[in-house]
């Protein structure tokens, strides 16, 4: 029965949000609080001579202060959760706060407690440390250099890992009639969620039980990880997770600065707080993307493409984060060749280490990286043979008929269609009118550019066995509990955790199909690891086809289990009970029925069962998919660039993703209207700058330019559905499409507009004064 | 980001926040919507000792016309300026400088003398304020005093505003009847800032020929300023688009250029000229 998915249903979570009634860290207040406030690393690099708390102990307010050194032996490392197997991946150890040296600006020193916000605030500037500066290394290709400084002494060239997929020889290359060479540069961006980051620790000494809020994409992982480091059993460990505003990858990584609040709660025996800044978001949160990827694309002059090989060099930053090493390799190495059969194709990462705040998985984490590059180096291979890009991409799909496709990397994509969308972008542009109005408007001298991407991404992370495969130290399943109550009224709790993706209204949708139940009668408890076992977090669009895969089938168990009792009570077979709008019926027999909320006392009362029934109506399923998902889509953009400005107006955007099943379109325009903002903002707007010191240029919104809504039209969406095979719904994954699509397809609709200068390719961000600068340097050649 | 720790007084009238400010020693600083100010206190690039609020101060808020001139109270808040008959009427650039400041929570905050006083280079409202020959007026210890606009800031945030005084109202001169205006903006992509903003007013007359010019540009540099050079290029002429162009290669003439990561000397150069000469034509062709 299919009565809400599908439907365009709003957000239940919303009324509550837009009334103010949202509870987020910063609202939580407990008795006998104190505040935590961490001084962090001014220099890029600098040994840690002496830090002299003297002054700083006298201020008012003053209940503690921790350095890296009073720490030593008191909390473990924190450790990355992504060790790449076959990659002699070194990993340099990560305390709560530096010790010795300081590896990147925003790197911890030391930790002040006490009375108030403000007062631990103000006692950061009382804190005296001495630094010697040391030589810094910025960029991973300089990083790599022979001399290069290092910083981590015992890592060589400061790699801290090199991995490799996939297999590409010269003459694959060398002997081909068409070679497009190129070298990306995906840049660094800040993650920047309306909420920062922030954890409040709350300890019993009677119980020995600490309870940890924390802004936390997966808080069942944050258990895991910061037990072993604070050396508290799970059993005695809570991590909630209040409602938060965003993460987009920023707050899947354990922090130090979790383990630090949570280790001062229990050694100072009061509650804690500690909410991050927005300046120091800026340096201390995890970063995302930094890769140079250099491209080796080989073809028929005809358009056939035959192999591609690829270097990414990934700046990691000082440490490996969470899922750092997993980005630039897994997610991005055995994605490659996107959408496009090319038989021959190797990856070839190098994992580097700097002076620079630690990178993490950003929404779409390597996808968006590994289709830039293929979607940008089609588009130019196809303008060096003097093709249509859409011809090119054609050509070289993945054959509808070729599902579950291999690619030459080994890896097995789950369903896919890629003519689908495209024809359908193509028809509601009207392609061809867009190419003549191009060529017209360039005869008026104007620079108009069309944009495609036709991208694939791998999501929904699963099998678990997979996961250890790729060195993931974790499992990807999860898990739901369906609890219905005497009343009839329904309690859905599940291990992936939302915050702003809507879960609660995408799964009532499920579970309401699946019961019968009104959606209003559901209610979903998530983000707290008393209440829910296990789960593996909300990343890597991984929400509605794994997690929805463990509501459906937790629901599916839990009609069975109902129609037992309704049977019983009915005294028909189970075979003869219908369950439609919440009524359980015999059929042909009208009037012969229970309704759902009958059943729920029943169950739970428990006066009149099966005899192989036990009582209560609750069900719990585990789900661990077969396969990733593999979205996919056609993004066109159209832009105008100003002549005289560089500036670059966004005239069109349309979207056309296959997602497999659609649960809520409402809800997935909204995440395609979010992913597409992000994927522009890197393309357009954002970019994390160091200066060649390794101090942080970007440091506040004054610096760093965040998407805004005037600078965009009216986005275009359109679905089509074809479903994935791997999971209950036939649903993949819709978080991160936006984001992979738009990088090159807005990149590809410039360089096509500055065409007439013979532009073929730009750094991103594409600041108006670059683009100025292009323009006038063409003016002059030409 | 937080502030270094400060006091909070709101005062009930100028001659009493006045009184703070004497009273504070040069501690004090006056707090209008807050806009400007509060970011830079929570970066601690400023951390005075006391804010003085003055934006409950009821004789600082309105719009009115005096001696052929439009007073805009300095408590007008950019939301009431955009919006209001007035200024649409006789003044209409302020009004579409406005209504272009930042965002919705910003322009419902920040106010007109917060806006001019606070002398920060990249602010819109200085553009349409030389364009329109825009007077402050002053009160302070020695009484009321009148101050072009034109000179007053004499770099980032440093500003001619004697020690203890307030900004209580701006006062701007109404163009002849016949004349045209815009205000013309580059949005920084990160602050909205204008990375140039230049406000025009121009007339013609009968016979095709420019007689009154105003321009005024701000964001480019480390001042806002009256580019008169392309003002004395347009009077005198009549409309042309060679015209125009001309001119509009005057416009740094008057103005220093600034540069920073964003945006390069040569580049705020090459903005300047561009926008002037598209706001130009936008009021004369």
């Amino acid at each position: 029965m299919t009565k809400n998915i599908g439907a365009r249903i709003k957000r239940k979570e919303d009324p509550k949000l837009l009334t103010g009634n949202g509870y987020f860290a910063d609202d939580i207040q407990l008795p006998g609080m104190l505040y935590a406030a961490i001084l962090r690393s001014p220099h890029a690099h600098a040994i840690i001579k002496s830090i002299n708390i003297e002054k700083a102990l006298e201020a008012p307010g003053v209940v503690k202060i921790y350095t890296g050194k009073d720490l030593e032996g008191k909390i473990g490392r924190i450790p990355s959760s992504w060790l790449v197997p076959d990659s002699n991946l070194k990993e340099a150890p990560q305390y709560p706060l530096a010790i010795d040296r300081a590896r990147y600006v925003g790197d911890g020193i030391a930790l002040v407690i006490g009375e108030g916000r403000y007062a631990v605030r103000d006692v950061l500037d009382l804190i005296e440390v001495e630094y010697e500066p040391l030589p810094v290394s910025v960029k991973q290709k300089d990083a790599m250099a022979e001399n290069a400084p290092l910083v981590h002494d015992d890592i060589e060239n400061n790699i801290a890992f090199h991995w490799k997929a996939g297999e590409v020889e010269d003459k694959d290359i060398d002997e081909a009639e068409v070679v497009l060479r190129a070298s990306f540069n995906v840049q660094r961006v800040a993650p920047s969620p309306i909420e920062t980051r922030s954890a409040i620790g709350e300890y019993n000494p009677g119980s020995g039980e600490l309870k940890l809020w924390c802004s936390s994409q997966n808080p069942h992982i944050h258990r895991m990880v910061l037990s072993e480091v604070l050396n508290i059993s799970e059993s005695k460990l809570q991590v909630v997770v209040a409602d938060m505003g965003g993460g987009f990858g920023g707050k899947i990584g354990v922090y130090p600065d979790e383990a630090l609040v949570g280790y001062a709660a229990r050694d100072l025996k009061r509650p804690v707080k500690w909410i991050e800044e927005r300046n120091e978001h800026f340096s201390a949160s995890n970063h995302g993307r930094d890769e140079v990827i250099d491209v080796e694309l080989a073809g028929t002059k005809d358009g056939k493409l035959t192999a591609l090989r690829v270097v990414n060099t990934a700046n990691m930053g000082a440490y490996l984060s969470t899922m750092g090493p997993g980005v630039s390799t897994i997610d991005f190495g055995l994605m490659i060749t996107g959408a496009y059969d090319i038989p021959k194709a190797s990856c070839e990462t190098f994992g580097v280490y700097t002076n620079t705040t630690p990178t993490d998985a950003y929404r779409g984490a390597g996808k968006p990286e590994s289709t830039y590059q293929i979607e940008r180096a089609i588009s130019l291979f196809a303008k060096k043979i003097g093709m249509d890009p859409i011809e090119i991409r054609r050509k070289n799909f993945a054959k509808k008929e070729a599902f579950p496709y291999t690619n030459a990397q080994g890896l097995v994509y789950d369903s896919g269609d890629y003519e689908k969308p495209l024809n359908k972008a193509l028809e509601m542009i009207d392609y061809k009118k867009l190419r003549e109005e191009q060529e017209a408007k360039r005869k008026e001298g104007r620079l108009v550019g069309i944009g495609i991407s036709t991208y694939v991404e791998l999501c929904g992370f699963g099998p678990s066995a997979v996961a250890g495969a790729i060195g993931f130290q974790g499992g990807v399943w999860e898990n739901s509990t369906v609890r219905v109550h005497p009343s009839g009224k329904v309690n859905v709790y599940t291990g992936t955790s939302p915050h702003g993706q809507g879960h609660g209204t995408t799964f009532s949708q499920i579970v309401s199909d699946k019961l019968g139940v009104p959606m209003e009668d559901i209610d979903f408890v998530f983000n707290d690891t008393r209440a829910i076992s296990m789960g593996w977090g909300t990343y890597g669009s991984r929400s509605v086809a794994v997690g929805g895969g463990a509501v459906s089938i937790a629901a599916d168990r839990l009609v069975d289990k109902a129609k037992k009792i309704a049977a019983h009570e009915l005294e028909v077979s189970v075979e003869d009970i219908d369950l439609a709008d919440g009524i359980f019926q015999v059929k042909g027999v009208p009037g012969q029925q229970r309704t759902f909320k009958e059943i729920a006392k029943s169950a739970n009362f428990a006066w009149n069962l099966p005899e192989d029934i036990e009582p209560s109506l609750e069900t719990q399923a585990f789900f661990d998919p077969s396969n990733f998902v593999y979205p996919f889509g056609t993004h066109i953009v159209v832009v105008e660039v100003d002549k005289d400005t560089g500036e670059i107006d966004l005239q069109r955007y349309l979207a056309v993703d296959d997602v497999g099943r659609v649960i809520n379109p409402l809800t997935s325009e909204g995440q395609v209207h979010g992913g597409i903002a992000q994927g522009v903002g890197q393309a357009l707007w954002e970019g994390i700058r160091y200066s060649e010191t390794g101090q942080l240029q970007s440091g506040s919104f004054m610096d760093y330019a965040m998407p805004k809504a005037r600078f965009f039209p009216r986005i275009e969406t359109a679905f089509t559905e074809t479903l994935s095979p791997v999971n209950p719904l036939g649903a993949k994954g819709i978080g991160e499409t936006g984001t992979t699509a738009s990088i090159p397809a807005v990149m590809n609709a410039v360089v096509d507009a500055l065409e007439p200068y013979g532009v073929t390719d730009m750094e991103m961000p594409l600041t108006p004064e670059k683009v100025w600068q292009v323009i006038q340097k063409g003016r002059e050649t030409n | 980001m937080i502030p270094t720790q400060f006091d909070y007084v709101r005062a009930d009238s100028v001659k009493q926040a006045i009184e703070l400010l004497q009273d504070s020693n040069g501690e004090a600083k006056i707090i209008a919507g807050g806009h400007s100010l509060l970011p830079i206190m929570k970066f601690r690039i400023t951390e005075p000792g006391k804010l003085v609020d003055i934006s409950r101060i009821a004789e600082l808020k309105g719009v009115k016309i005096e001696d052929d001139r439009v007073i805009v109270g300095a408590m007008t808040t950019h939301y009431e300026v955009a919006n209001d008959p007035i200024v649409k009427q006789n003044i209409p650039v302020l009004a579409e400088a406005a209504s272009q400041i930042g965002d919705i929570q910003i322009r419902n905050r920040g106010t007109i003398g917060g806006n001019i006083a606070h002398g920060d280079p990249v602010a819109d409202l200085p553009a349409p304020a030389l364009a329109l020959d825009a007077e402050l007026i002053i009160e302070g210890e020695d009484g009321m005093e009148a101050m072009s606009v034109d000179g007053f800031t004499l770099g980032p945030l440093i500003t001619l505003l004697p020690e203890n005084s307030i900004v209580t109202a701006v006062s701007f001169e109404i163009p002849p009847s016949h004349a045209k205006s815009t205000y013309l903006k580059f949005f920084h992509h990160a602050t909205g800032y204008p990375v140039v903003g230049v406000a025009a007013v121009t007339g013609v007359n009968e016979d095709g020929v420019i007689d009154y010019a105003r321009v005024g540009i701000t964001g480019v540099g480390e001042v806002s300023y009256r580019a008169r050079a392309v003002e004395e290029a347009l009077v005198g002429q009549k409309v042309s688009e060679e015209v125009i162009q001309a001119a509009s290669e005057l416009a740094t003439t008057d103005g220093e250029m600034g540069s920073d990561l964003f945006a390069s000397e040569q580049y705020r150069e090459n903005l300047s000229k561009v926008y002037t000469a598209r706001a130009l034509k936008s009021v004369l062709l």
